[in-house]
């Protein structure tokens, strides 16, 4: 993953514009994506992309898996915690919030 | 596993998150979306863990296992009332996450001349800052929400004279290691101006402003992820970054613009602290001149009230999910449904305590959501409604919002309770709001107090219209 250093001045300018670009498509796209949620689904839209910026533990595995000291090593451990803490509670939790919006019955008729 | 196939197996983590997002539109498809993001980020661990660079598992699996014990147990515990304390703490943990990997990178690569390139070191800053930022701002919101801390703004003099040098401070040393001074130490220096940043920059701040500052967080925390993407050269993080930051960009606005007011001000105005006017409240309640008396009720004279309306609705606040009472509601409801009246809620948009809250709390004691109208479907129905029934709602129906130049929440979009033919406010106390300003509405002709912790009020009125 890490190919700093590997290619010449060149080509790192060159992915960077191409991840600036990316970045930048990628926001017009969010705001186009998320405006389209309503209200009513705000707290879990929040949630959710709570859950989705758990993508940090690609980085913390990557870090943790490739430690060649100890520093590196327990910082990486420290990161995978964190990481997955937020994923998995991120995507449990949103789960456990949409689970209740399901489509009801005429009123009256009740689940619970 | 070769680059090619890995980017290309993220690229379908991308879309399984865009997807997510893209379902989030409708309740009906909105689960299923939740779970096809879950399994786009499992590929994404899965595909990482098959990288050459990642030898050695032990670390990695005791930590995954730590981290998904932790995660899934609270989230399964929290009650649906404590959601914004939780969001606040996975965003905070995941600011917590990223800070650390910038740290942890540094390290690896700093000490050896010619390895860092210039846009690294940027983004490996960049996701340090802002990760720090966000993981001690987001632990004070949660606190905060927990009441841990004071909910009040705490303030103090020169505080944002304070913030701006911190901040400063944070971005200058940042620049010298662009510059080329790479000592691990100023990064670290920089991890702790950031943090102290992020606790100060977060306590000045209301509990009533949590909902701007958690969504604001979130978009931290977001662009963290960007940053580390810049770092490891990874779209999977990019993208991701990318719309969990537009995400709380959006909502951040969308909440301003409910309070009708700035994001500086909402981060700055240190709104609703004590120390600024105490007079003001009181004065704006005398100038409104309408006595100042409070008209107490007993439950059974509400519960006839209610009975023999046409049209109900109910305007819950924080208050309501304070007591646990979105049960009870719901069994009120019924019960006046039966009697063939017209059972509505309104909802403001910054009821509870961060966006959409409070549809989650309705749902969670399911009322169907057809029931729940936003302010600006809801507001040409007060003056054709016979009672609102306002349960633990206190700033969001303050006339005071209309009618009171001088009043703090002057120009705030309100729930026009005020316009029904009856108002009945169940509350606690005369204590004011969440954020400190008293509420003339209390004093109005029209409006009757019940007072009493909601979940008990509620219970009584149930008790008394069965007995009609």
């Amino acid at each position: 993953m890490r190919d700093a250093g590997a290619g010449c001045a060149g080509v790192t300018t060159t992915s960077l514009v191409i991840e600036l670009t990316i970045l930048v498509l990628a926001i017009f796209l969010g705001v186009e994506v998320i405006s389209k949620v309503p209200t009513m689904l705000h707290t879990p839209l929040m949630s959710g992309t709570n859950a989705i910026h758990g993508i940090v533990i690609v980085g913390a595995i990557l870090v943790a898996g490739s430690a060649d000291d100890a520093l590196t090593k327990v910082l990486g451990f420290v990161a995978v915690v964190l990481a997955t803490a937020n994923v998995v509670g991120g995507f449990v939790v949103t789960d456990r919030m949409l689970e209740m919006f399901k489509q009801r019955g005429p009123r009256g008729s009740r689940a619970d | 596993m070769d680059r090619e196939l890995t980017d290309l197996l993220y690229l379908i983590t991308i879309v399984s998150f865009i997807v997510a997002l893209r379902f989030l539109s409708s309740p009906r498809r909105a689960r299923l979306g939740n779970w096809i993001g879950a399994g786009g980020m499992l590929l994404a661990i899965v595909v990482t863990l098959a990288q050459d660079a990642v030898d050695s598992y032990w670390w990695i699996a005791v930590g995954v296992a730590i981290g998904a014990v932790v995660g899934a147990v609270s989230a399964r515990r929290v009650k649906m009332t404590a959601m914004p304390q939780m969001v606040a703490l996975f965003n905070g943990v995941g600011g917590g996450a990223a800070a650390l990997i910038a740290l942890a990178e540094f390290h690896e690569l700093a000490p050896l001349p010619g390895r860092i390139g210039g846009d690294e070191t940027i983004g490996l800053l960049l996701s340090a800052l802002i990760g720090s930022i966000s993981f001690t701002g987001s632990l004070v919101a949660f606190a905060k929400l927990q009441e841990l801390v004071s909910g009040r703004p705490i303030v103090y003099g020169g505080q944002q004279l304070v913030n701006g040098l911190l901040l400063a401070a944070a971005v200058g040393v940042a620049v010298a290691i662009v510059a080329g001074a790479q000592s691990e130490w100023l990064l670290v220096a920089i991890l702790v101006a950031a943090a102290v940043f992020g606790v100060l920059f977060v306590l000045p701040i209301g509990g009533a402003d949590m909902p701007v500052v958690i969504s604001l967080l979130n978009a931290f925390t977001g662009l963290a992820a960007a940053a580390t993407g810049f770092v490891l050269h990874n779209n999977v993080l990019i993208v991701s970054g990318a719309l969990v930051g537009a995400s709380g960009t959006l909502l951040t606005t969308l909440m301003g613009r409910a309070m009708n007011r700035s994001i500086a001000n909402v981060l700055f105005g240190a709104f609703g602290s004590v120390t600024v006017d105490p007079g003001a409240g009181a004065a704006a309640a005398a100038a409104a001149g309408n006595g100042g008396t409070v008209r107490s009720a007993s439950a059974d004279d509400v519960a006839i009230m209610l009975a023999y309306a046409k049209r109900v609705v109910v305007v819950p606040g924080y208050g309501l999910a304070v007591a646990q009472a979105q049960h009870d509601v719901r069994a009120l409801a019924d019960l006046l449904e039966e009697r063939g009246v017209d059972v509505r809620y309104a909802i403001h948009p910054v009821a509870g305590r961060m966006p959409g809250h409070m549809n989650v709390l309705l749902a969670e004691a399911n009322v169907p959501y057809p029931q729940l109208f936003e302010m600006e479907q809801i507001n040409p129905e007060f003056p054709r409604t016979d009672v609102a029934l306002v349960i633990g709602a206190n700033d969001v129906t303050n006339p005071a919002a209309r009618s009171t130049p001088s009043s703090p929440i002057y120009g705030m979009p309100i729930l026009d309770v005020d316009r029904a033919t009856n108002v009945v406010v169940l509350k606690r106390s005369m204590s004011p709001g969440f954020a400190g300003i008293d509420n003339e509405l209390y004093t109005d002709p029209r409006t009757v107090m019940l007072f009493g912790d909601a979940k008990e009020s509620v219970l009584r009125l149930v008790g008394s219209i069965k007995a009609l």
